[in-house]
């Protein structure tokens, strides 16, 4: 699905990413972990194109091409998500309008036919059932005076429409309660497949309770510095971040 | 020491057109005040504070120009057009009222020229008088020039504590003989203490229009807990110009709701002038402006806060691109006496090239101390999150920049109470921008 090789990237002439690798397979869960400033943000960033993060060297390659020869929206057409963690407002748009352009963009580019305005309605209603936002979110502008949690929740929102094939959660959790949490992992594990393939991003173990991965990576210093399974999540929770600064060195 | 004037090349014109036209008896005395004042005005070069960003030359094309023929009539497939509204149509065609493409006017509602004795007694108290209760700084030489050719117009005269039933949409077409004419419009809205009406005027070109001049006045009285519903919508051809005024006073307890929407032309000029002239008024004003090409687009607005506990609330936001340019002057000026007095004014600018230009300046004028008052005006770009956040999704960059342009006026236009006027507009404007991705 992805492969990232030695990815060296900086914002504003500073080096955030050093040499990052990671091979995410299909249908795998991988949560990358780590300290403030670490980099996991920047990650997220950089791969789905965003102005004013410039990659260095290295290559990444996404479903075999080349991912930087693509343009933000061709890489979302592609199939990449990615799930902000500060979601965008945009009074004046609604977000059904934005929802429809989003889906349509998507489907045009795997040769299918735009959905009728009734069926879109139709599907839009059932998934923001299924996240539990409820349909008047649909007419307000997009994330317009939403709460934190509806925010994460329309993101959810947006991934269960699009039906992407990488999904990148970036610290979704922050700022959820319980209930939301759960409602956001539903949303994960629903859509695990076996195919689609998810980099969850996150502080804290207590996301990874709910959305259980394959795989748990260490970000540190804008490199993996350390990788395991679920365990290492705990271990980290029980030991915060200190104690890798040794094996780091 | 005052130079004598020397009258403009168009001024002469102005003066000699005045002269071909004659005018019900009861209006010579505002005609001959109005030559005088027009004659007498220095004319504005870019010195003058009120016109320094706006050049009078497409006016100034229009010193050979004469009066409309009598028989110019409305194009039907232009009138069909227009937004479904279930509204009283009244129709102008380059100035002159058309009878036949007009409904049956309501009580209430007549033309100048149809006047009877009563409402010679309305105009006799307020014609002209709410146009001149004005700052002599902002007074615009246009308004002189309207009250100088003023041979006809309407009168909505709404009694005490009652309803005019339907909304009034007046409609002024030009044509294609425009550009050699020019065009008088006048308005005076009178309502009682308790009265209500609802108002739209919609100016627009036939389809072969090219240049026009319209100047026009509109004059409103909201009497004492009277409510005005009032909609100025600007959308001639580009190659047209306009100068208008709206003047509004507000009794005791009235409330006013304004929205007006310009699209950029040769040259168009607006100006707002409310006073609240007794305690408790409310206003709300919500403008929009667009301007593409070359075209000019300018809003003059000013609130007079005279008594207390008064609320004005503002918000005017443009989008300009390619080589447009957008004028915005927004006064507030809160007086000694009016204490608690609450006023917003904001204005917001979207610039989509990097040759367009905004000039705006918002001027608030205190002299109460216990009053709560602010204003802001930015001018700016798209939002580049904002962009990132639709790409990201897919969305290609110019249906982006449309989406997000779109959406920076459509949080205007939500707030116009007309739905079939909202619903005609929104198509009309994303298809504008629309056509710029």
């Amino acid at each position: 699905m992805l492969q990232i090789k030695e990815l060296v990237a900086e914002i504003d002439g500073k080096q955030i990413l050093n040499g990052l690798n990671l091979t995410i397979g299909d249908g795998e869960v991988h949560a990358i972990m780590g300290p403030n400033g670490a980099g996991k943000s920047t990650l997220g960033n950089v791969l789905t194109g965003r102005d004013g993060y410039e990659v260095k060297s290295g290559e990444v390659l996404f479903n075999g091409k080349n991912l930087f020869d693509l343009e933000i929206e061709e890489r979302a057409r592609e199939g990449m998500f990615l799930a902000f963690q500060y979601p965008v407002e945009i009074p004046g748009v609604s977000n059904m309008e934005f929802l429809k352009a989003s889906l349509d963009a998507r489907r045009k580019h795997q040769g299918l036919e735009e959905l009728s305005s009734f069926d879109f309605m139709k599907l839009a209603r059932e998934t923001s059932a299924k996240v539990s936002l409820d349909a008047a979110f649909l007419k307000r502008g997009v994330n317009e005076g939403f709460s934190g949690g509806e925010k994460k929740r329309n993101e959810i929102l947006q991934m269960m429409l699009l039906e992407p094939q990488l999904c990148i959660l970036d610290e979704t959790d922050s700022g959820l309660d319980i209930d939301a949490l759960q409602v956001v992992a539903n949303g994960v594990n629903a859509m695990r497949d076996g195919k689609r393939s998810f980099i969850v991003v996150t502080h804290y173990q207590r996301l990874l309770d709910y959305i259980v991965p394959d795989h748990v990576h260490v970000l540190a210093g804008g490199k993996i510095v350390k990788s395991g399974d679920k365990e290492l999540a705990k271990e980290l929770e029980a030991k915060g971040y200190g104690w890798l600064e040794g094996e780091v060195a | 020491m005052t130079q004598p004037v020397q009258p403009s090349d168009f001024q002469k014109r102005a003066l000699t057109l005045a002269q071909q036209r004659s005018a019900p008896a009861f209006l010579q005395t505002v005609r001959q005040q109005g030559l005088d004042e027009f004659g007498q005005i220095q004319w504005p070069g870019r010195k003058t504070e009120m016109w320094k960003y706006t050049t009078l030359r497409p006016v100034e094309a229009f010193a050979n120009a004469g009066w409309p023929a009598d028989d110019v009539a409305a194009d039907g497939k232009q009138l069909a057009s227009l937004p479904e509204l279930d509204a009283t149509r009244l129709v102008f065609v380059d100035g002159l009222f058309d009878g036949a493409a007009s409904d049956e006017l309501p009580d209430g509602v007549r033309l100048f020229s149809q006047a009877d004795e009563a409402a010679r007694v309305v105009l006799d108290q307020y014609l002209v008088k709410i146009a001149k209760d004005i700052d002599p700084s902002r007074r615009n030489l246009f308004a002189a020039l309207n009250d100088a050719w003023l041979t006809d117009g309407v009168l909505v005269y709404v009694p005490k504590n009652a309803t005019l039933e339907k909304p009034l949409y007046v409609v002024h077409l030009s044509t294609a003989q425009a550009a050699e004419r020019v065009a008088n419009q006048r308005l005076l809205v009178v309502l009682e203490q308790g009265a209500s009406a609802d108002l739209i005027e919609h100016y627009l070109s036939a389809d072969d229009a090219s240049a026009s001049f319209v100047n026009t006045l509109t004059e409103i009285h909201v009497g004492d807990n009277a409510r005005l519903s009032h909609t100025r919508l600007n959308l001639e051809h580009e190659a047209s110009s306009h100068v208008g005024a709206v003047h509004i006073n507000l009794q005791r307890s009235a409330v006013a709701n304004g929205f007006t929407l310009a699209e950029g032309g040769e040259l168009k000029r607006l100006d707002y002038q409310i006073n609240h002239c007794g305690e408790g008024a409310e206003l709300n004003l919500n403008g929009l402006y667009l301007g593409r090409h070359q075209q000019h687009v300018d809003y003059h607005t000013t609130i007079e806060h005279r008594v207390p506990n008064c609320t004005s609330q503002e918000v005017f936001r443009g989008i300009v691109g390619d080589k447009a340019k957008a004028v915005f002057n927004g006064r507030i000026h809160i007086h000694q006496d009016a204490q608690k007095t609450l006023a917003e004014l904001n204005n917001r600018n979207l610039l989509t090239s990097n040759t367009a230009e905004v000039d705006t300046k918002p001027e608030l004028e205190i002299y109460a101390d216990d009053v709560r008052c602010a204003h802001g005006a930015t001018i700016s770009q798209l939002d580049e999150t904002a962009l990132y956040y639709l790409q990201s999704r897919g969305i290609e960059l110019p249906q982006a920049r449309m989406m997000l342009s779109y959406g920076f006026i459509n949080e205007v236009l939500e707030t116009l109470p007309h739905e079939g006027i909202r619903t005609a507009l929104q198509k009309r404007l994303r298809q504008r921008f629309v056509e710029e991705i």
